[in-house]
């Protein structure tokens, strides 16, 4: 009996050890794959994407597809995160594909083994290396940026903040919105790449500013077009661009010190209710009528290389970018939730 | 005469061989009941007194009363109750009064627009207000700015403070309050207060000696109830309290639950908050009992209205003002975002758009699943709370069983159970592999039977004690067995009140978020999720037409209830408690 035990589990061992030392063969879409989609008919996409990014996603997706329908939840990453927690330790198998901002996530995702590895032929030919796993189970679906922002009609471009810590001033006192890092992944990366660059010192400062504390990293720059604050200290960059785009009057500022980048990871999930839709779905993320959707209605930045950027945009080539490393940010999760609530009330 | 031919042996012979199912009935609800109460309080006690390895320890204790943000939270939640109690009693008691007690014009009007108030899901109330009143674009703050040509630092109203929120948990409040105080003024009886004028006294002094002293247990007791909202809501701290960078016990509770999740203080942290709902609960019960003697006049006529003369402005303006903060200007807000793009731009017939119902309808994916979803567990709860609170308020009435209080007992035990506490319950009990019920519609059909159970059984309680046991008894003379004559006698006699029920209960359905944003999940979306979910990215446009079809499937459910054949004649019957 026990031998049994010891040899399955062995088994198991070498098992996974050969699946984590060899990402699966990339996989394109054949017929066979449609059919059954089609037959399953369904697809549950957890996202952390802007609703409406994400649900125009879901239309592409169902006008290519006819017959499958793609069922968007969407809240912020932590909500996302949380969910997927309480779900899958439940033992509940709800969702097929997932998607955060949050780089950490797919960290534990992939520790816990609620992924299966999955590789689109795009994502093996045309993603540069940094940006997918190298066994396989979740690659860079988009990346966005958290910026500075300010409302050009409120404030003059002279008296706008250039710098992170030009958020400090007394001026500014009672207009500036910002995100939580409890909810939104973005900003939880942010926030730890500004405590790194800036000290927590800067944040203790900016929680003197009765700042407006909303929830997710989509909330700010709808916050700045209702006209409600003028500056926004975090908010993706992606949701300005689309506000931008249709005449709000905002102003995005990239300061020198740099600006944090969040790169929202996708994969599939270990027991997907519709496996053989999930897994054309999941293609569908990386193709180029996707991207480019995400990039010209979305505002979202690609590792595509395919994909075009509306000219009105800073390259992001021209941007100084912080970088977090997500092993590291795991290890201050606690510590970033811990000294925000100290300084910010919540 | 032919009135011998009554077969009066046969009711001896229908208890030979017939079957009075009064005790399985009442042991199986008893069942009912102790799984549906019990079970989430024992799991909530057991994480908060027990550590992993199943051995007995206080610790979680130590870490609850060791953290000042805990402490924090909880001290700013009584506060807040506090404030909303007073604050409710004083808005909602002259309120009361002018509608029951003087002749002020359009009663019924005032009346049910209290009740539209109510059906106002607070969390949606809360979203509204933060529409009209946020500092810099709030649509009231715009008003004032244009009317008095201010410049942009100046506002009148901010709603992201401590004040805001309670002012905005009052309006959402009230109504209990309002509610508790028409109905006992109702009941004042007239002889008295005539006594005290044919004495000479003026009617302030009649006021002020004899009516309010007569319905003081009612207006404390629906500050209590005021309170309790108060200090058991979540949607609204969550909406208001966080932008403005505090917490509430209750949000403080729900932050519990992120990654990694720490069940065992959450679950210690809701025993205090349970603990104090139970007091004031205890609190209210005792004012009310004390309540008897205003009823002991009996019958005496219709209650005196006091003549308003020259005042019936300044009271029209009274009720004018509470109306238009509680339901004309939230919705006004709802409808105005519901048909612009920009929270902020003005509605002209240039920026009117249907943009938003079109994302709602046809792009939101959640729309539909959340309405379908929303609206059956709103007609099955309601339905089968209504069944067995009409069944436990029989059994209690009528006794035929002994220990049949015990059963009115447990129903109302729930009542203690703030939402948020009871959703921690549930989430420990049926979210392990053994009983897994979490991410189906049967355990958010649990939370929402178990919370809306005790309110649903106290209105039948009340409507049978006016219902006299001759009718009934002269059917079981007559053969009928117990169930028989409840179902052909009793229930056609209390159709108003099991109407009233039914859609109370409903609507509580409807309004519930606190136990909801634990236990659901991505196919058991509700409105109210999803509502609350848009809230935290700022798609007001969206929630706007939300609430709005909402409202309208609500208002259409309560008028499609009061006129199904069987259930009411065409007699309205709002909700009541």
């Amino acid at each position: 009996m026990w031998k049994t035990r010891i040899a399955a589990a062995a088994l198991v061992a070498l098992w996974s050890g050969a699946a984590l030392a060899a990402p699966p063969p990339p996989y394109t879409e054949t017929p066979e794959l449609v059919a059954a989609a089609k037959k399953e008919g369904k697809v549950v996409f957890y996202t952390a994407t802007d609703v409406q990014v994400a649900e125009k996603l879901g239309s592409a997706f169902e006008a290519k597809y006819p017959g499958i329908k793609v069922q968007v939840e969407r809240a912020g990453s932590e909500r996302v995160f949380q969910r997927i927690g309480q779900e899958y330790q439940a033992g509940i198998h709800n969702a097929d594909v997932i998607e955060t901002s949050d780089a950490v996530h797919f960290l534990i995702f992939k520790k816990q083994g609620w992924l299966t590895p999955a590789v689109p032929e795009d994502v093996a030919k045309l993603w540069p290396e940094d940006e997918r796993d190298p066994d396989g189970q979740f690659a860079v679906y988009r990346a966005h940026l958290s910026v500075l922002a300010y409302r050009s009609d409120l404030i003059k471009p002279e008296d706008a903040p250039k710098t992170w810590t030009d958020l400090l001033k007394p001026a500014y006192k009672g207009k500036i919105v910002k995100a939580h890092p409890g909810y939104s992944g973005t900003v939880m990366t942010a926030t730890y790449a500004l405590s790194q660059l800036l000290g927590w010192d800067y944040f203790e400062k900016l929680g003197q500013q009765q700042v407006m504390q909303v929830q997710s990293s989509t909330q700010p720059p709808k916050i700045l077009a209702q006209g409600e604050r003028a500056i926004e200290a975090d908010g993706n960059e992606y949701n300005l661009f689309r506000l931008i785009e249709n005449g709000a009057p905002i102003k995005i500022v990239y300061p020198p010190e740099g600006t944090p980048i969040a790169v929202g990871n996708a994969g599939i999930l270990a027991y997907p209710p519709h496996p053989n839709a999930a897994k054309l779905f999941y293609a569908f993320l990386f193709s180029h009528d996707a991207q480019q959707l995400n990039s010209d209605f979305g505002g979202l930045r690609s590792f595509r290389p395919d994909v075009k950027e509306k000219s009105s945009r800073t390259p992001i080539s021209q941007i100084k970018l912080l970088h977090s490393d997500p092993e590291k940010v795991e290890e201050e999760v606690q510590t970033i939730k811990q000294k925000y609530e100290e300084y910010f009330g919540t | 005469m032919t009135s011998t031919t009554i077969p009066v042996e046969r009711p001896s012979s229908a208890r030979r061989f017939g079957f009075d199912l009064s005790t399985p009935v009442f042991l199986l609800l008893a069942a009912i009941l102790c799984v549906l109460v019990i079970l989430p309080l024992f799991w909530l006690a057991y994480y908060a007194f027990f550590d992993k390895s199943g051995l007995p320890t206080l610790a979680v204790f130590g870490k609850l009363f060791g953290d000042a943000t805990i402490r924090h939270a909880f001290l700013i939640s009584l506060s807040l109750a506090l404030f909303v109690g007073v604050l409710a009693c004083l808005v909602a008691t002259p309120l009361a009064w002018l509608v029951a007690r003087t002749d002020i014009p359009g009663q019924a009007v005032v009346r049910s627009l209290v009740t539209a108030s109510f059906v106002t899901p607070p969390f949606l109330g809360s979203i509204a207000w933060e529409l009209l009143a946020a500092p810099n674009s709030g649509l009231l703050n715009l008003l004032y700015r244009w009317a008095f040509d201010l410049s942009r630092g100046e506002h009148l109203f901010n709603i992201f403070t401590y004040g805001g929120l309670v002012f905005a948990m009052t309006s959402y409040s009230f109504p209990f309050v309002f509610t508790l105080v028409a109905n006992a003024l109702d009941r004042v009886p007239s002889d008295i207060e005539e006594a005290s004028a044919i004495l000479g006294g003026k009617p302030s002094t009649t006021l002020r000696r004899i009516t309010l002293p007569m319905v003081m247990p009612a207006v404390l007791a629906g500050s209590l109830v005021a309170m309790v909202q108060a200090l058991t809501l979540f949607g609204t701290p969550a909406i208001l309290a966080l932008p403005a960078g505090f917490h509430v016990i209750t949000t403080k509770i729900w932050s519990f639950f992120q990654f990694p999740p720490r069940l065992d203080v959450a679950a210690a942290s809701a025993l205090p908050l349970l603990m104090v709902v139970v007091l004031l609960l205890y609190g209210k019960k005792w004012l009310l009992g004390r309540r008897g003697y205003t009823v002991l006049g009996g019958k005496s006529g219709s209650p005196r209205r006091v003549k308003l003369g020259k005042w019936v402005w300044l009271a029209w303006l009274y009720v004018l003002v509470i109306l238009s903060i509680t339901i004309i200007l939230p919705y006004s807000a709802l409808l105005k975002v519901a048909l612009t793009r920009n929270v902020s731009e003005p509605l002209t017939w240039g920026t009117l758009t249907l943009h938003n119902f079109h994302f709602v309808l046809f792009e939101f994916s959640a729309t539909r699943l959340a309405i379908w979803n929303t609206m059956f567990l709103g007609l099955v709860t309601a339905t089968i709370a209504t069944v067995m609170a009409l069944v436990i308020a029989y059994l209690v009435a009528r006794k035929p069983v002994r220990g049949s209080s015990l059963l009115g007992l447990l129903a109302t035990a729930p009542m203690a159970v703030p939402g948020i506490v009871l959703g921690v319950g549930l989430f420990l009990a049926y979210a392990n592999p053994t009983l897994r019920l979490y991410g189906t519609l049967w355990i958010l059909l649990i939370a929402f039977l178990t919370l809306e159970l005790p309110a649903g059984y106290q209105q039948m309680s009340a409507a049978f004690n006016g219902v006299h046991p001759e009718l009934e008894e002269a059917s079981r003379i007559l053969g009928a067995r117990r169930l028989r004559s409840l179902w052909d006698i009793t229930t056609p006699l209390l159709r108003t009140s099991i109407v009233a029920t039914w859609c109370f209960v409903f609507i509580g359905t409807i309004r519930e978020l606190s136990a909801t944003i634990l236990l659901t999940t991505a196919n058991t979306k509700l409105v109210s999720v999803i509502i609350y979910d848009l809230n935290e990215s700022g798609d007001y446009g969206a929630i706007s037409v939300l609430g709005i079809l909402l409202l309208i499937v609500s208002f259409a459910v309560v008028y499609v209830a009061n006129r199904v054949p069987f259930m009411g004649r065409m007699h309205a019957a709002g909700p009541k408690r």
